[in-house]
């Protein structure tokens, strides 16, 4: 019921707006006849449409296991807010968005979290990525949701607020979060909205279905976007020509509004944003800009229905339609499935057979990637799965030589020059690629599809675009490194310069101090340094004896052997192996692991040693490891792999606490004095300071300035009692 | 005698010519040098700056002086083979493999410190040339991952062994997939990016 | 079950180079098929010695650089270059001429540069030049149509002719380019009437107007299938078509030629549809083949006219082969989203 109420007033409101649109100068605009234009390349891939176009949008049996990735989109990977074993309902938010470009997740289904942890995400890479796993109950219960009534009414950047907090991202191909794109940047003047019913790829007919079915949704949607968009002057909604049901029922739906259905011929990839933008407009995204640059956002269908069921309903995007399509399977069709879905279950819902298989395809065949592991789940971009068998989709043939046909640069919507970037990626020579322009490359694969010699000219571009991109940072990290290591010799350097200025000072100072008095030995202050050192030696001791037992030191002593080992074997024989050209780096490989070798058996040896010598005194070993330092550096001296290096820091700290030692004791306390003066002056400022603004802390620093002051004073007598011994 | 001025005027007016065209040279080389970019500038915003000192230099910048005065330019195992053929090009000289003297070719690494363990003893802080670690003394100590330059330099001096090189792991978002191999694989499953269980049947 | 993992696309247009090549050898049949009915079989043991050659060649040259022989035989890339060759050259010359030629072709412009798809020559054409600097006698006697010398050799003095030392005179004639070449008194439309090569032909010589329009025929269903686009083709004919016309002179004794002979006559169509538009050596964008095409017209019609060489498509194709690529970089197309397209050469707008 309320959802009928929600139409009837949103086609109120609509009535009211095109009333005045038609009153404004804009309705001009409208009637002016469209032009469609033509863009550059493009092939004719077979359509193979009509498989999955046979029957509704079907569902299927809820999964046991839904896995929710973190990252559906392009962006930062959502935070999220649940624990393990938490009950979710459906469409609970269960990771919030972490900055501007990302989205939240919500959970498809309720149950209970059984796991957040890496996972088969479906991504080309076969890479693993945080996800947070919901054993479904099966009542697939939704919790309260709040939609945002009147939207006309509402101030624009709640809406969009509500479009992000329904984690909305595009739901053609890559996924940016829709709000953000709703709400471009830098004051660009929005005057063409477009609304993407495309879908040139082969195979998939997510839209088309989507089209047929929930045409009022769409427009219902359109209505919001050209909404927050304060009303772009044209609309326009463009839908390949090969779509027929799916103009119809598009154009039945946008009767009576000012939207335009605008109808072209079907050639692949015309609903790459770029080329349909093209197509409808004429106009270009210029290089390295947004399509906001020349006023025009482009939106895809399903986000349009997806913003519509966010706002009047509330309900955020935790299910899309997908096609399910291939030989492999039995049944083929689409399908309205809650993300996180694991693609296994989709397919044996659909009766894959096996033995057919060959690979399996998320999106269509021109741009889609393959995925190996089947637990992967549908996210919010999965417009397609395509399980093809080996005859549909052959495994392309062996590369032959390029012959320079030029059939490439004929199929290029961008109007690149493939083979030239071919050559140029095959020798990365990086300057000449972009010379070329490898980045307007949109990877759409037309290029790939009519290569007579089936080179995989896209995966060239792909590795190519990586490598550029990896260079650009290591050299941006090389110049910040190169950067901060200047700044720090810099900085070491006049440190050097200050400390041999004051060394000088101080020698000055403590020449005419020993004059004044000949013999001294002040003892407190030299047990204080000691004191010090024995501090360190101690922190160290505990490290040791926490990190390594004699026995445990003992266990890696011989695994380090036992490894060096086999390093020194594996190297023997890889020598043996290799020819004659690699011998000599191998060599001097080998002879440094001889050389580690060599170490770790000493190390054992006195492991073993050590071992032995604990087994023998374990108490003695207690007390040993509370008592003097000496004794401690010896044993640390034995004890393990790092007691080299131990043994060292012991040394210079002991000299360091020497040399603090050796310093006039009355000019130490004299600067210890003078710290303490400083603090005490400084306490005396925060203090007035904290009891002119009457701060709850104002005792505690009373108790902090009285208890410097006594220090001081017990300084002072001191140095007048060390002033009076001379 | 007549042979001799046969000789001279073409020795004249050769060697008058050779003093004109040298006279002319040596101006142009005074009046219109091009002030290029010092060579040592270049070999060092080639090197990979991570200060790791393996090629017997304390620093990037001291070996580009070294290779600027005729050092070998293989002796950079962070920069590998790719630095070592972008300084030949550079220098015009013939490239060479890298000397595995001054360590071999690794994966990118990043120092990780094993913050349980860290007494904070100062000594990597010291040891590390790019002031990639962060701590104070007795407090505990950490890489800041993103200037980590994986010289090495801050293991050694650590007195309880905290800190391990672990590899950079490439994130999702930064994968990339990998160059085609050249040549022909005739057999599409033979395709080191391809593999299919049922290569009997293929 | 572990799957299959490739990046995209997965579906593939079907074309291969072997099925282009297979293609561009036969739309040559009709040609040839002329070439047969006009001068005799000579063509044919021409083509078969040369494809002979030059498979062979390509076979060793794969063996010494340890690839797989049969993958790269089936490519036809050396099968088209030898039918090239071997239709270019004079029926009946000597055996070792089409052999010479192929191994020119195949070893010096082919695979000393890295095999198919890294020569800057075309191969065909780099063979016959080679034979024409080395052999101009053999290489210069063209037999004429049966017609005119009562019947072309017979299947017994074919073989003397190419592989005994039979000596072909009797049977050649002047080739109609020669003909209008080296007539310096009388008018065209006389010459036309005198010489039975014109008067017993239609347009531009017995046998040499069909071979031509052979090629032609060829040439369209190349076009027709999409293997090769109408540009570098159109801009050669157009650039030698308006250069006769400038040039006829009314047909008087001087007359370099009427537009129809330097279109129908020689090697123009086969040129034009069969070596002009070979994409390994040619040039890649279409503005590229536009420039490239009008350049190959021009030298044709240049040497033709006042060279020392009766034709010239091959000496055209060669040089502009060294053009291509410098062509190539100031024909680059505009990139979408960019506003002007630019010199490959220029690299500081990046």
């Amino acid at each position: 019921m309320s959802q009928v109420n929600e139409r009837q007033s949103a086609s109120e409101r609509r009535a009211a707006r095109e009333a005045h649109l038609i009153a404004s100068e804009k309705a001009r605009d409208l009637s002016r006849e469209l032009k469609i234009n033509d863009f550059h390349g493009g092939v004719h891939p077979p359509e193979n449409k009509h498989q999955s176009t046979g029957e509704p949008i079907g569902s299927i049996p809820l999964a046991e296991d839904l896995i929710v990735p973190l990252n559906q989109h392009i962006g930062g990977t959502a935070i999220p807010l649940v624990k393990l074993g938490d009950m979710v309902l459906k469409g609970q938010k269960i990771a919030e968005a972490d900055g501007l470009v990302s989205c939240p997740v919500h959970a498809p289904s309720s149950g209970k979290v059984v796991a957040i942890e890496p996972m088969a995400v479906p991504h080309p890479s076969g890479m693993v990525a945080d996800c947070i796993q919901i054993r479904t109950d099966g009542r697939d219960e939704w919790c309260a949701l709040t939609p945002l009534a009147d939207y006309a009414n509402r101030d624009i950047d709640d809406v969009l607020e509500k479009i992000r907090d329904c984690g909305i991202a595009g739901m053609g191909g890559a996924g940016f979060p829709t709000a953000v794109k709703l709400n471009p940047r830098g004051g660009a003047e929005i005057d063409t909205l477009i609304i993407n019913g495309t879908e040139c790829e082969p195979y998939i007919t997510a839209d088309d279905m989507l089209m047929r079915e929930h045409a009022s949704e769409i427009i219902g949607g359109v209505e919001i976007l050209a909404h927050l968009l304060d009303q772009p002057e044209r609309v326009l909604i463009g839908i390949e020509d090969n779509k027929p049901e799916a103009i119809e029922a598009m154009k039945k739906a946008a009767e009576g509004t000012r939207f335009h259905v605008v109808t072209f011929p079907t050639k692949y990839p015309s609903g790459g944003e770029k080329q349909l933008i093209e197509i409808l407009t004429g106009r270009e995204v210029p290089n390295e800009g947004l399509p906001a640059n020349v006023g025009i956002v482009c939106q895809n269908v399903g986000t349009a229905r997806a913003v519509f069921r966010a706002v009047t309903l509330g309900e955020p995007l935790i299910s899309r339609i997908t096609t399910v399509v291939g030989e492999s399977l039995q049944r083929q069709r689409n399908i309205d499935v809650p993300l996180g879905t694991p693609i296994r279950h989709v397919l044996e819902q659909h009766g894959l057979d096996r033995k057919t298989l060959q690979r399996i395809i998320i999106g269509g065949p021109m741009m889609g990637y393959t995925i190996e592991d089947l637990s992967a789940p549908v996210v919010k971009t999965t417009n397609c799965i395509l399980a093809p068998s080996k005859q549909e989709l052959p495994a392309p043939p062996p590369a032959q030589a390029c012959i320079r046909c030029g059939l490439c640069a004929e199929a290029c919507p961008a109007s690149l020059l493939p083979q030239q970037l071919y050559w140029y990626a095959r020798a990365e020579d990086r300057e000449k690629l972009q010379a070329y322009n490898l980045f307007d490359c949109i990877e759409c694969g037309a290029c790939s599809y009519v290569c007579p010699s089936s080179i995989p000219l896209v995966q060239y571009y792909r590795a190519a675009k990586g490598d550029i991109r990896e260079a650009r940072q290591e050299k941006e990290k090389a110049d910040r490194a190169r950067e901060r290591f200047e700044y720090r010799k810099l900085r070491l350097e006049k440190a050097e310069q200050e400390k041999e200025a004051k060394r000088l000072a101080r020698k000055k100072a403590a020449e005419e101090a020993r004059k004044k008095r000949e013999q001294e030995a002040n003892s407190p202050e030299a047990q204080a340094a000691k004191q010090e050192s024995d501090v360190v030696a101690a922190a160290l001791a505990r490290v040791k004896a926490k990190q390594a037992t004699p026995e445990q030191q003992l266990a890696r002593a011989q695994r380090t052997l036992t490894s060096a080992e086999h390093r020194v074997e594996r190297m023997q024989k890889k020598l043996a192996d290799a020819e004659e050209a690699q011998k000599p780096p191998l060599e001097a490989q080998l002879k440094t692991a001889e050389l580690k070798l060599q170490e770790a058996r000493d190390r054992l040896a006195e492991a073993e040693k050590q071992a032995a010598a604990a087994d023998k005194t374990p108490e003695q070993k207690t007390v040993e490891s509370s008592a003097e330092p000496s004794i401690t550096e010896d044993k640390l001296t034995v004890a393990g792999a790092s007691s080299s290096a131990a043994g060292a820091a012991i040394e210079r700290a002991k000299a360091a606490a020497a040399a603090r030692a050796s310093m006039n004791p009355e000019e130490k306390l004299a600067q210890e004095i003078d710290a303490l003066k400083k603090r005490v002056e400084k306490a005396e400022a925060r203090l007035t300071k904290a009891r002119n603004e009457d701060d709850p802390n104002t005792g505690a620093f009373e108790t902090a300035l009285e208890k410097m002051q006594g220090k001081l004073q017990e300084k002072l007598a001191q140095q007048s009692q060390s002033g009076s011994q001379d | 005698m007549e042979w001799l001025s046969e000789v001279s005027t073409p020795l004249l007016i050769l060697g008058g010519m050779a003093l004109v065209f040298g006279a002319l040279l040596g101006f142009a080389a005074v009046r219109f040098r091009v002030e290029g970019d010092p060579i040592v500038e270049q070999i060092d915003a080639l090197l990979p700056q991570t200060q790791c000192g393996q090629c017997g230099h304390p620093g990037c910048r001291p070996y580009a002086e070294a290779i600027a005065n005729g050092e070998a330019i293989n002796r950079c195992p962070p920069g590998g083979q790719a630095t070592i053929n972008e300084l030949a090009n550079l220098l015009d000289v013939e490239p060479t493999p890298l000397d595995a003297e001054h360590g071999i070719e690794d994966v990118k690494k990043v120092a990780f410190i094993r913050e349980a363990e860290c007494i904070g003893c100062t000594k990597c802080i010291q040891a590390c040339p790019v002031d990639a670690i962060v701590g104070a003394a007795k407090q505990m100590h950490t890489v800041i991952v993103d200037e980590c330059t994986g010289c090495d330099l801050c293991v050694e001096p650590c007195p309880v062994d905290c800190i391990d090189m672990v590899p950079l792991e490439t994130s999702l978002q930064e994968w990339r997939p990998n160059k085609p191999s050249d040549g022909v694989q005739l057999i599409a499953s033979d395709r080191p990016e391809l593999h299919t269980d049922d290569r009997s049947a293929a | 079950m572990s799957l299959m993992r490739i990046t995209s696309p997965h579906a593939h247009s079907g074309q291969s180079t072997a099925k282009v090549m297979l293609q561009v050898a036969a739309a040559t049949v009709p040609g040839v098929l002329a070439l047969v009915v006009f001068f005799g079989p000579g063509v044919l043991v021409n083509i078969a010695l040369c494809v002979a050659t030059a498979l062979a060649c390509e076979a060793a040259v794969m063996k010494l650089r340890d690839r797989p022989v049969g993958f790269y035989l089936k490519d036809y890339s050396a099968l088209v270059t030898a039918l090239l060759l071997g239709i270019a050259l004079p029926p009946y010359c000597p055996w070792w001429i089409p052999v010479i030629g192929s191994v020119s072709a195949i070893l010096l412009a082919k695979q000393l540069y890295g095999g198919m798809g890294y020569n800057p020559f075309n191969p065909a054409m780099v063979g016959y030049v080679v034979l024409l600097i080395s052999f101009p006698v053999e290489m210069t006697r063209w037999v004429a149509p049966a017609e005119l010398i009562q019947g072309t050799p017979a299947l017994g003095e074919t073989f003397a002719l190419i592989f005994g030392n039979m000596n072909v005179d009797g049977f050649t004639r002047a080739t109609p380019l020669e003909i209008v070449r080296h007539n310096q008194s009388t008018i065209l439309a006389q010459l036309y009437e005198m010489e039975p090569m014109f008067n017993k032909g239609s347009i531009a010589g017995l046998g040499w107007e069909m071979a031509n329009f052979g090629f032609l025929l060829g040439g369209l269903f190349l076009l027709f299938r999409r293997l090769i686009t109408w540009h570098a083709p159109v801009a050669m004919l157009v650039t030698l078509t308006a250069l006769s016309v400038v040039f006829y002179d009314g047909g008087s004794s001087l007359s370099e030629g009427s537009p129809l002979l330097h279109l129908f006559s020689g090697a123009t169509m086969l040129g034009a549809f069969f070596i002009v538009t070979d994409p390994v050596s040619g040039c890649t964008s279409n503005k590229g083949r536009l420039i490239f095409g009008a350049g190959v017209g021009l030298l044709v019609f240049v040497i033709r006219a006042w060279g020392a060489y009766p034709d010239a498509v091959a000496f055209a194709v060669l040089l502009m082969n060294f053009a291509a690529p410098f062509i190539d970089n100031y024909t680059l197309p505009r990139t979408y989203g960019h506003k002007a397209a630019r010199k490959a050469t220029d690299l500081e707008e990046q």
